[in-house]
C-alpha cells in the first residue's frame, strides 16, 4: 500500500488542473506581452485565470497578483505594508510566534531595518485571540499578520475577528492563507483581510505559482524589477499555464469545499481517536479548531525522524514539522511555541490527509503508527529510562 | 547485508560508499546534520559537515543510485560535543571534539539509528582497519600511514567493531582520489577537511565564548615559581605548548606549561619546561575489552598524527594508565587522547589527565 499523508507539504495535481494547463504548454505558448494572436490568447487566459481566482475569493481581479508561490506572496505582503507604514513613520508589526518562516524571516529582515516586531504568544491549544491582537496594536503599528491556519498543527485562527480589530484600529491585516485556501471559506468582502497569500500546490494546483491578494488602495511593493507585467507589481514573463492550473484547482476545491470538509473531518477524528490510544502521546493543537485533514501528534521517547523513515518503509508518506527546512528536521518552532518541551517536540508526526482518504487508509495509518512507535520505543534507551522511572514522563499516559 | 554509509560529502566517505556497493552490499547513504550555521553568510572554511556538503553527498548518492537521507543530530551534537568542548576549555583542558563526535555521534547516535532502520552495519570513510581473530575484533592502523585515523577511534567496543566497516582502511589516499575521479564524483578534488566543523574561522576561543555566552575572564600569567608575568585573556585562549598569541615580550621565548581553572592562571615557562617523561590517561578503554594486568612495553601517541613513541604502560586499578616514555615528550596536553599501539594494532586509549 502507498499512502500519501503529507498533503500539507504538497498535493498531487488534480486531473482538472492538468487538463486546463495542457493547451498553454503546447498550443498557446505565446508570451502574454506579445502583440500577435498567440500572445494575446495567452494574455486572455491569464486574465481569465485572474478573474476566476478573484471570484473564488469574492474579490476584484485587480486585487490579484500572480507570484511564484506562498513564500513570495508572504514576503511581498509584509514588505508592502512595511513600506506603506514607514512613509507614515509607523514601524511596528504584530504577528505570532508560530508563523511560517516566510513570514518570520521577513519580519527578522524588517527588524534589522529598524522595525519593531511583537510576536503574540500562542496558547497551548495552538490559538491566538483577537484580544491579544488588539492589546498588541500600538500607535505606530503598520501591520498585523496572522496565519489563517497553521501549517504544522493545523489550528484555525480567528482571522475574521482579528481582521475586524485591525479594521477598527486602521491597521493593515495580512493573513497567510496558504494552508487554509480550498479548505476554509475565504471572502474578501465579508472578511477584513487587506493582504492574503495563496499557494497553488497546496490545493492540487501546480508548484511554483501563487497569488497575493492586495485590497484596492494597497499597492504591492515590487520585489522583482524588470518589465511591467502584473501591472508593474511583479516583473517577469507570466507563468500562464500555472496560473490557469491554479484557477482550475481553486475553483474545484471551493466548489466541493463543504462536503469534502465534512468527510475529511470525520476521518481526521477517527485517526485522532486511534492514535490517542498510544500511551504517552498527545495531540498537538486544538481538537476542533483545526484543518479538516490535519493530525499532529507527539510521542514520547522516540525521534520523529526514525518514525518517518520507518513509516516510509511501510509505504506511508508523512512528515515531522514542516518540510521547508532544507532536508532537515529541527525541533519545530511551532511545537515549542505551544509549549511542548524540546524532547517531545522531536518526536512529532504530522499526517495530513488528502481528499481521497478513506476509512481503510485511516485504520492502516493507526495500525502502522502504533506498531512503529512501539518498535522504536522498544529500541530506545531513552524510553527504557522513562519506563524504569530514571527519567520522568513529560506526557500523560 | 544492509549497510548504512555515513557520507560527509567529502571524497573519502563517497568512495567508501562506492566500495561497499562493489562488495555487493545493500547500501543506504546518509549525512548527519550536526549544527545550524548561525549566519548563512559565514565563511565556509575547510570543514566536514555543512549543508552544502550534504548536497555533495546527495549528488554522490544519486550517482550511485542508493537511497539517501539527512539525519538531524543537532541536539545530540550540542549535548555531547559542543557542551563538552566548552566545559573542557573552561576547565583548562584541551578537548578533542572530533573524537567526541566519533564516539557519541557516529558510533553512538548514528549506529543506533542504523539498528533502528534495520541496517546490519555502519560504514564510514575513516582510514583504519578492522580484523577478526580468534572471535575477537581487532582495530588496526590504516595501510596508508599518512592518513591513519585509528587515533580518533580508540574508544570502539567489541560490539561497535562488530557492526562497523571501514572500506578505505586498505587503500592509499591517492587511490581513493583516483577512484573518485574515475567515477566522476563532484567532490573528487575537494580539499581534505581541516578545521573543526563548528569553528570554520579557526577562532576556538571565540567559539567557546559564543557557545557559552560568556566572555573569557582575564587572569594572571605566572612563571614556574608563581611570580606574575602579566595578564592573560581567559584560559580558553591557551593550550599547553602554545607560544604564539601570549602578548608578552620576554627575553627568551615562553610557552604555556600549565593551565589552572581553579585559580584562573596560566603558567609559562621556557621550552625545556614543556618536556615530560611521564603521563597518565584516565577513562581508559581497551579494544580487546580486557585491561592487561601487568606493565608492558608499547608505542604511544599523545596527539593526532604524532609518530608513536616507545613507552612503558602501567595499567592501574582505577582505569588510569601511567605511561613512562623512553624519550621526554613535548607538551603532554590534558584532554587530548593517549592511544597505545603494538605495531599496527590499537591496544586502547584514554584521556590525558
Amino acid at each position: 500500500m502507498y499512502l500519501y499523508a503529507d498533503n500539507a507539504a504538497t498535493t498531487k495535481m488534480s486531473r482538472t488542473a492538468i487538463e486546463a494547463m495542457l493547451p498553454f504548454l503546447d498550443g498557446v505558448y505565446g508570451n502574454p506581452s506579445s502583440l500577435h494572436s498567440c500572445g494575446q490568447k495567452a494574455k486572455e487566459a491569464l486574465e481569465d485565470a485572474r478573474d476566476r481566482i478573484a471570484r473564488c475569493l469574492n474579490a476584484s481581479p485587480r486585487e490579484i497578483t500572480f507570484t511564484s508561490g506562498g513564500s513570495e506572496s508572504d514576503n511581498q505582503a509584509i514588505l508592502t505594508a512595511a513600506a506603506l507604514g514607514a512613509k507614515k513613520g509607523k514601524r511596528h508589526v504584530v504577528s505570532t510566534a508560530f508563523e511560517h518562516h516566510a513570514v518570520l524571516h521577513t519580519l527578522k529582515k524588517l527588524e534589522r531595518q529598524g522595525f519593531a516586531v511583537t510576536l503574540l504568544d500562542v496558547a497551548p491549544n495552538g490559538l491566538v485571540t483577537p484580544e491579544q491582537a488588539a492589546a498588541a496594536i500600538r500607535e505606530d503599528t503598520c501591520l498585523v499578520t496572522v496565519m489563517a491556519a497553521n501549517n504544522e498543527i493545523g489550528t484555525v485562527q480567528p482571522i475574521v475577528e482579528i481582521g475586524a480589530v485591525c479594521r477598527e484600529k486602521g491597521v493593515l491585516f495580512h493573513t497567510d492563507a496558504v494552508q487554509a485556501a480550498g479548505h476554509l471559506p475565504l471572502d474578501a468582502a465579508a472578511q477584513h483581510f487587506d493582504l492574503l497569500s495563496l499557494s497553488a500546490h497546496k490545493f492540487h494546483g501546480p508548484k511554483g505559482c501563487g497569488v497575493l491578494f492586495a485590497r484596492r488602495g494597497v499597492t504591492p511593493e515590487r520585489l522583482i524589477e524588470g518589465g511591467a507585467q502584473e501591472r508593474g507589481r511583479r516583473a517577469g514573463t507570466e507563468n500562464v499555464a500555472a496560473a490557469v492550473g491554479m484557477a482550475a484547482a481553486l475553483e474545484e476545491a471551493v466548489r466541493d469545499m463543504a462536503p469534502t470538509a465534512a468527510r475529511l473531518t470525520a476521518l481526521r477524528d477517527r485517526l485522532i481517536d486511534g492514535l490517542r490510544r498510544i500511551p504517552y502521546s498527545a495531540l498537538n493543537g486544538d481538537r476542533s479548531a483545526r484543518l479538516p485533514g490535519n493530525v499532529n501528534f507527539c510521542f514520547e521517547g522516540i525521534e520523529g525522524e526514525s518514525l518517518l523513515l520507518l513509516l516510509d518503509d511501510k509505504g506511508i508518506a508523512a512528515s515531522s514539522g514542516s518540510a521547508c527546512t532544507s532536508g532537515s528536521l529541527d525541533p519545530s518552532h511551532v511545537l515549542l511555541a505551544i509549549g511542548r518541551p524540546h524532547e517531545v517536540a522531536h518526536g512529532s508526526l504530522r499526517l495530513s490527509l488528502g481528499e481521497d482518504a478513506d476509512e481503510a487508509q485511516i485504520d492502516y495509518l493507526i495500525r502502522a503508527v502504533s506498531e512503529t512507535v512501539a518498535y522504536l520505543r522498544g529500541m530506545s534507551p531513552l524510553w527504557h529510562d522513562l519506563e524504569n522511572g530514571r527519567r520522568p514522563h513529560v506526557l500523560a499516559r | 547485508m544492509k549497510v548504512l554509509a555515513a557520507m560527509s560529502g567529502g571524497v573519502d566517505s563517497s568512495v567508501a560508499a562506492l566500495l561497499l556497493l562493489e562488495r555487493g552490499r545493500h547500501v543506504v547513504g546518509c549525512t548527519m546534520k550536526l549544527f545550524d550555521r548561525a549566519d548563512p553568510d559565514e565563511p565556509r572554511g575547510r570543514t566536514c559537515c555543512s549543508l552544502d556538503d550534504a548536497e555533495d553527498a546527495r549528488a554522490v548518492a544519486r550517482r550511485l543510485g542508493i537511497p539517501y537521507a539527512v539525519f538531524n543530530f543537532t541536539e545530540a551534537f550540542s549535548g555531547e560535543v559542543l557542551d563538552r568542548f566548552v566545559r573542557c576549555y573552561r576547565s583548562g583542558v584541551t578537548p578533542n571534539p572530533c573524537i567526541d563526535c566519533n564516539r557519541y555521534l557516529k558510533f553512538g547516535a548514528l549506529l543506533r539509528r542504523a539498528e533502528v532502520l534495520g541496517c546490519d552495519r555502519l560504514a564510514t570513510g575513516h582510514y583504519a582497519r578492522i580484523e577478526r581473530k580468534n572471535g575477537r575484533y581487532l582495530l588496526k592502523k590504516a595501510l596508508d600511514p599518512s592518513k591513519d585515523q585509528s587515533y580518533v577511534l580508540y574508544f570502539l567496543s567489541q560490539d561497535q567493531l562488530a557492526r562497523t566497516e571501514f572500506p578505505l582502511g586498505g587503500l592509499l589516499k591517492a587511490e581513493v582520489r583516483a577512484i573518485a575521479e574515475r567515477h566522476g564524483f563532484v567532490n573528487a578534488r575537494k580539499p581534505d577537511s581541516q578545521d573543526l566543523c563548528f569553528v570554520p574561522d579557526g577562532d576556538v576561543a571565540g567559539a567557546v565564548e559564543r557557545l557559552s555566552g560568556r566572555a573569557g575572564e582575564p587572569g594572571a600569567f605566572l612563571d614556574p615559581d608563581g611570580r606574575i608575568l602579566g595578564r592573560h585573556q581567559g584560559i580558553a585562549r591557551y593550550t599547553v605548548g602554545q607560544r604564539r598569541g601570549l602578548g608578552l615580550s620576554a627575553g627568551a621565548p615562553l610557552y604555556v606549561c600549565g593551565i589552572s581553572a581553579a585559580d584562573n592562571t596560566v603558567t609559562l615557562g621556557p621550552r625545556e619546561a614543556l618536556f615530560s617523561s611521564e603521563a597518565a590517561a584516565g577513562d581508559f578503554h581497551w579494544i580487546s575489552g580486557e585491561a592487561p594486568k601487568t606493565p608492558f612495553r608499547c608505542r604511544a601517541r599523545i596527539r593526532y598524527r604524532q609518530p608513536e613513541q616507545p613507552a612503558l604502560a602501567v595499567p592501574g586499578a582505577d582505569g588510569v594508565v601511567r605511561l613512562w616514555f623512553d624519550e621526554p615528550q613535548r607538551a603532554v596536553t590534558p584532554g587530548q587522547a593517549a592511544v597505545l599501539y603494538d605495531g599496527d594494532l590499537v591496544l586502547g586509549g584514554g584521556t590525558l589527565l
